[in-house]
């Protein structure tokens, strides 16, 4: 008999009574031989069942992690089933327009809705083979995103935002107005709550509401008062809706899921309480390819119709960007949107930095036939132009605006000019590629022509000069 | 392959396995664990208990599994049909799982490394009754249209050939030669396995002073890297890491590239199994793909196979270079390398050095560079490995324990620089942290085939950029216009050497890759006008006016205007700006 086939008919055996209980850790003594990452219930002495997932097995204990928490649970009264097979989530797409908890079960009154299909929330890992290369430009009607730091559909794309930053207001504008350009879409958008707020679960709500979009939209509620162990699994089950929406349904998904840190604190909760090696600040050494595991769900399939475009957001602990839980995301993300805290003070929305955020999947999404044939020279013009406003302004800091070179003046204005109305634009302000980039244009129109050595001299003459389309 | 069964799982936590009762087992011998067959690796033997890293997934491995010994160690199978392929960290084709499984990568498939049912057309270069030794070619297989595969005796073969296989068609299992040796007879068919951690031997080391031309400007000629060296490339999130590694890995003028997306992203490798077939290679005119094996183990994939990766592609290119050519391996990321191993260590729990990486790190990093070299071949030819590896420190910080371990055992280090990169300055090479002790080794090599006066326009360029950063400490304080033009023109034409020479552009059909003769005449351009620009200055010329030169302002741009094919437009260029300074002089002198 297979192993697997033994497992699911032990599954039907309940043990009585735990070794040990540790915060979310439960610990079972002679059991059969429990599988790695098996699903398990729990069942409390009231008669509730949690769920919960194997961490560890050995011939002498098995280490479950309980996702709804052990409170309450006593050391005699737990009752453990193995269920001989991984943790599984039903989806179909009728959970689109519902409101779940973190382990995928309605939370807004209604029924359970019938599942066309039941996989393993952990997922498996796309063929590299079997990816389509992203290249399809969503326009999301936010200058400073689709002119700098393009978005592309299959992309992940994080926000690396500070407490108090308005990210849940980008994160909102850019569900509600991305589009691809040339007709409508068959969309969903499935987001996955992690120890945020209930009021920014509402906001979230609110928004698609007001867009008509909540039938499109599933969401994934584990809040600041749910077990936090919840939040582990959150963002699994999300995704595996969500590849189900995308493989299996054609549709094409935005998946959001805030705040990853809460995630990462998670993770760091139970790999302390295990006991194991620490690498960076505490955070587990394995912290990067957990991460990778969920940043990866995403992307194209050949010859599947849908996509899952991933926009996470995290708040950086004190601003900081090299903490571990930005740093290792952006080594896994295809670019990062950073938000700015000076440029907030200013009054700018969105606060995005101009110069560490980077779209990497930008460059074979724009141009001719994509964007415009310009977008290219001029996106990295704007680059480069800002860097050296960072600059002057450095210098002017130190020596007085006065003093600067008539360039170095005209350099600040630029500046001035690419930040208040390049970048800031209203909450509600969706602008085509083609107005972003004129405005890009105008900005540029502020520095002299011999400064501008990343645009050919024909852009310059269409675009530059005006005797060009613009 | 019979197979036993050693033991049974004792305990399972992640990717690291105990087994016990293991009675035969041999160090690092490749094992199966469960009906599903989840290939693993055995690290560690103590009484009758074993510690196996599996490289699969291990979700659903429970205690009293059984664990089968194959007998053998983790090895590749070498032999024509690997080029123009991809495969994941322990050399399972790609292309073969996506047939087996579909999209997704499932648990416990398997496929033979190299198709057995394809036919080659094998014509044989020796005799019977030829004495062969190890590396002896034994006759040639046309692998792709550009590359010729050399199949050799393997290392430990020797004796009088009793058969050889006339020229036809054979798969890649088919004996092809029958070798009479001191052991007895020995059958060889195309096909040889060799063990992924242990280096292929060759006749001897010899010293490496023959440059591997990327095409890259800053890399060429200031920071050379020579074949058989050993580089790392280390820099923050975003700095062009992989950028610079898709750009050498297009350009360079290696036979044989090896890629290992160690630990990266899926759409990276996507990115490399699109572009490269549809690339032409500017040396032999034929399909970058032709040359290339792709070994993707991304981020989401087992992260045992991940610390396998590396040693698989760094064999893959020995075997070629056993063959007579001279192969370039790019490991993108080798922290992600470092950090698997750091994960499979604390899986053990053994006892960490610094942050958290085990104390052998540096040993396992050095042994993984020494593998790169110049080598005469077992076969009396010549043939290299070079190591182009990514590091990925924390945080951009190259103080971290990676970094500065790779930094021991690398000959040549470019450094990665945040502001560089943020300004969109690419390749993001930084000129003041980066260095290569090959220098000395290739400069004869540059004044022999490109010119003699390269080493003397480099040392001189250097220098300014060091003079550059004094001046620039000045004008932070008190701004450009305290300087005299004279200073002024420093900065100039090291900006210009940066805009015009250092940035290159990796989606431009010119500028993308250079020839050595354009990077000389580049670079001799720029030095005509830094030399041609002091003197005007001294006879009165200002800055304003001497940067408002037609053809200074062409000298930007050349990158662009000039193609590799016609370096004699550089004279015009040079004439036209002596000419256009020289109308300076006789107005203002």
């Amino acid at each position: 008999m297979r192993d697997e086939e033994r497992r699911v008919l032990m599954s039907g055996r309940e043990y009585v009574g735990a070794a040990r209980i540790d915060g979310p850790l439960v610990f079972v003594r002679g059991t059969h031989p429990v599988g790695y990452r098996e699903l398990v219930e729990c069942v409390d002495a009231d008669g509730n069942v949690r769920l919960g997932m194997v961490l560890d097995t050995s011939d002498d204990a098995v280490v479950v992690q309980v996702f709804e928490g052990t409170d309450g649970l006593t050391m005699p009264g737990t009752r453990t089933r193995f269920r001989g097979r991984p943790l599984t989530v039903g989806v179909s797409d009728r959970m689109l327009g519902r409101v779940f908890d973190g382990l995928g079960r309605p939370v807004d009154g209604g029924p359970a809705p019938l599942a066309d299909d039941e996989p393993d929330v952990n997922g498996r890992p796309i063929n590299p083979t079997a990816r389509e290369y992203p290249r399809d430009f969503i326009q999301t009607g936010i200058s400073v995103i689709d002119g700098m730091n393009t978005l592309i559909r299959g992309q992940k794309l994080p926000i690396f935002s500070g407490n108090g930053l308005p990210h849940n207001e980008l994160a909102a504008q850019i569900a509600r107005q991305a589009k691809l350009r040339g007709g409508a879409t068959d969309f969903a958008v499935v987001f996955a709550a992690m120890g945020v707020k209930h009021d920014v679960a509402r906001f979230f709500m609110r928004s698609f509401e007001e867009t008509g979009a909540l039938d499109n939209v599933a969401l994934f509620l584990s809040l600041a008062d749910a077990p936090s162990i919840e939040r582990i699994i959150t963002p699994r089950t999300a995704l595996t809706l969500a590849e189900h929406l995308a493989y299996d349904r054609g549709l094409h998904v935005l998946v959001v899921m805030t705040d990853m840190s809460n995630y990462c604190e998670s993770l760091r909760e139970i790999s302390t309480l295990r006991g194991e090696i620490p690498s960076r600040k505490g955070y587990p050494g394995y912290l990067y390819s957990d991460l990778a595991e969920l940043y990866e769900r995403s992307g194209m399939i050949r010859g599947v119709k849908g996509s899952i475009t991933q926009l996470p957001i995290l708040t950086m602990p004190n601003d900081d960007i090299s903490h571990p839980i930005p740093d290792l995301s952006g080594y896994i993300t295809e670019g990062q949107i950073v938000f700015e805290r000076e440029m907030n003070g200013r009054g700018i929305y969105p606060p995005v930095a101009g110069l560490p955020s980077l779209s990497r999947l930008m460059k074979d999404g724009i141009g001719g036939g994509m964007t415009r044939e310009d977008h290219p020279h001029l996106a990295s013009q704007l680059f480069a132009a800002y860097s050296y406003v960072k600059d002057v302004r450095n210098l002017a800091s130190v020596i007085g605006e006065e003093e600067l070179t008539p360039l170095d003046h005209q350099y600040m204005e630029f500046g001035e000019f690419f930040e208040r109305r390049f970048v800031n634009q209203r909450r509600d302000e969706d602008r085509t590629i083609e107005q972003t980039l004129d405005l890009g244009w105008e900005a540029l129109k502020l520095l002299p022509a011999e400064e501008l050595h990343r645009v050919t001299d024909e852009e310059l003459d269409a675009y530059y000069h005006g005797n060009g389309q613009s | 392959m019979n197979e036993r069964i050693i033991g049974q799982v004792r305990r399972v936590n992640g990717p690291v396995i105990e087994a016990m009762g293991i009675g035969d087992a041999r160090m690092l011998e490749l094992v199966k664990v469960g009906e599903s067959g989840l290939i693993g690796e055995i690290i560690k033997l103590s009484g009758n208990g074993a510690t196996i890293q599996v490289y699969e997934d291990t979700t659903g491995v429970a205690p009293l599994d059984n664990v089968y010994g194959t007998g053998r160690p983790l090895s590749l199978e070498l032999g024509p049909g690997l080029l123009g392929t991809i495969y994941d960290g322990i050399q399972r084709p790609l292309d073969a799982l996506l047939a087996l499984s579909g999209r997704f990568i499932e648990r416990g498939v398997s496929a033979e490394a190299l198709d057995r049912t394809r036919l080659w057309a094998f014509e044989p270069r020796v005799a019977v009754g030829d004495e062969v030794s190890a590396g002896a070619v034994l006759g040639v297989v046309q692998e792709t249209s550009r590359i010729e595969h050399r199949v050799c005796a393997p290392p430990g073969v020797s004796g009088r050939l009793v058969s050889v296989a006339p020229a036809g068609e054979y798969r890649v299992d088919e004996t092809i030669a029958v070798v009479s040796g001191p052991d007895g007879e020995r059958e060889l068919s195309m096909m040889q396995r060799w063990p992924i951690r242990e280096p292929r031997p060759v006749a001897q080391r010899k010293p490496l002073d023959i440059p591997l031309i990327t095409g890259q400007r800053v890399i060429d000629t200031l920071f050379p890297l020579a074949k058989g060296g050993t580089v790392a490339i280390p820099g923050g999130f975003g700095t062009g890491k992989t950028m610079t590694q898709h750009a050498i890995a297009k350009w360079c003028d290696a036979d044989i590239i090896v890629y290992i997306g160690c630990g990266e992203r899926g759409n990276e490798m996507t990115d490399v199994l699109n572009e490269f077939p549809k690339l032409v290679d500017p040396r032999t005119g034929k399909s970058l793909m032709e040359r290339t094996i792709l070994i993707a183990n991304t981020s989401n994939m087992p992260v045992s196979a991940r610390e396998a990766s590396v040693y698989t592609g760094v064999t893959l290119a020995e075997y070629y270079r056993d063959q007579g050519y001279h192969v370039a391996v790019m490991a993108d990321s080798t922290s992600r390398w470092a950090e698997a191993l750091r994960e499979l260590s604390g899986r053990m729990e053994e006892m960490p050095a610094e942050e958290g990486f085990p104390a052998y790190l540096p040993t396992r990093i050095a042994e993984f560079y020494e593998r790169a070299g110049y080598a005469e071949t077992l076969s009396g030819a010549d043939g290299s490995v070079t190591i182009i590896g990514a590091v990925s420190p924390p945080g951009g910080d190259f103080s971290e324990p990676v970094t500065q371990h790779t930094k021991r055992f690398v000959r040549c280090f470019w450094g990665l620089d945040r502001q560089l990169a943020n300004a969109r300055h690419y390749p993001a090479i930084s000129w003041l942290d980066s260095y290569s002790e090959y220098l000395g080794d290739v400069r004869p090599w540059w004044e022999e085939r490109v010119g003699p006066d390269w080493a003397t326009a480099r040392e001189e360029i250097m220098e300014l950029l060091q003079k550059e950063v004094r001046l620039l400490q000045v004008v932070k304080l008190v701004g450009p216009d305290a300087l005299p033009d004279s200073q002024r023109f420093v900065i100039e034409v090291c900006s210009m050497f940066k805009n015009a020479f250092l940035q290159q552009s990796a989606f431009d059909d010119v500028d993308r890759y250079s020839t050595v003769e354009k990077q000389l005449r580049m670079l001799l351009a720029i030095m005509a006008y830094w030399r041609r620009g002091q003197e005007a200055i001294k006879r009165g010329v200002t800055l304003h006016k001497l940067k408002r030169v037609k053809a200074v302002q062409d000298l930007v741009k050349m990158k662009f205007t000039i193609p590799n094919e016609s370096p004699e437009e550089f004279d015009r260029l040079m004439a036209r700006l002596e000419r256009g300074i020289d109308q300076l002089e006789a107005i203002y002198a």
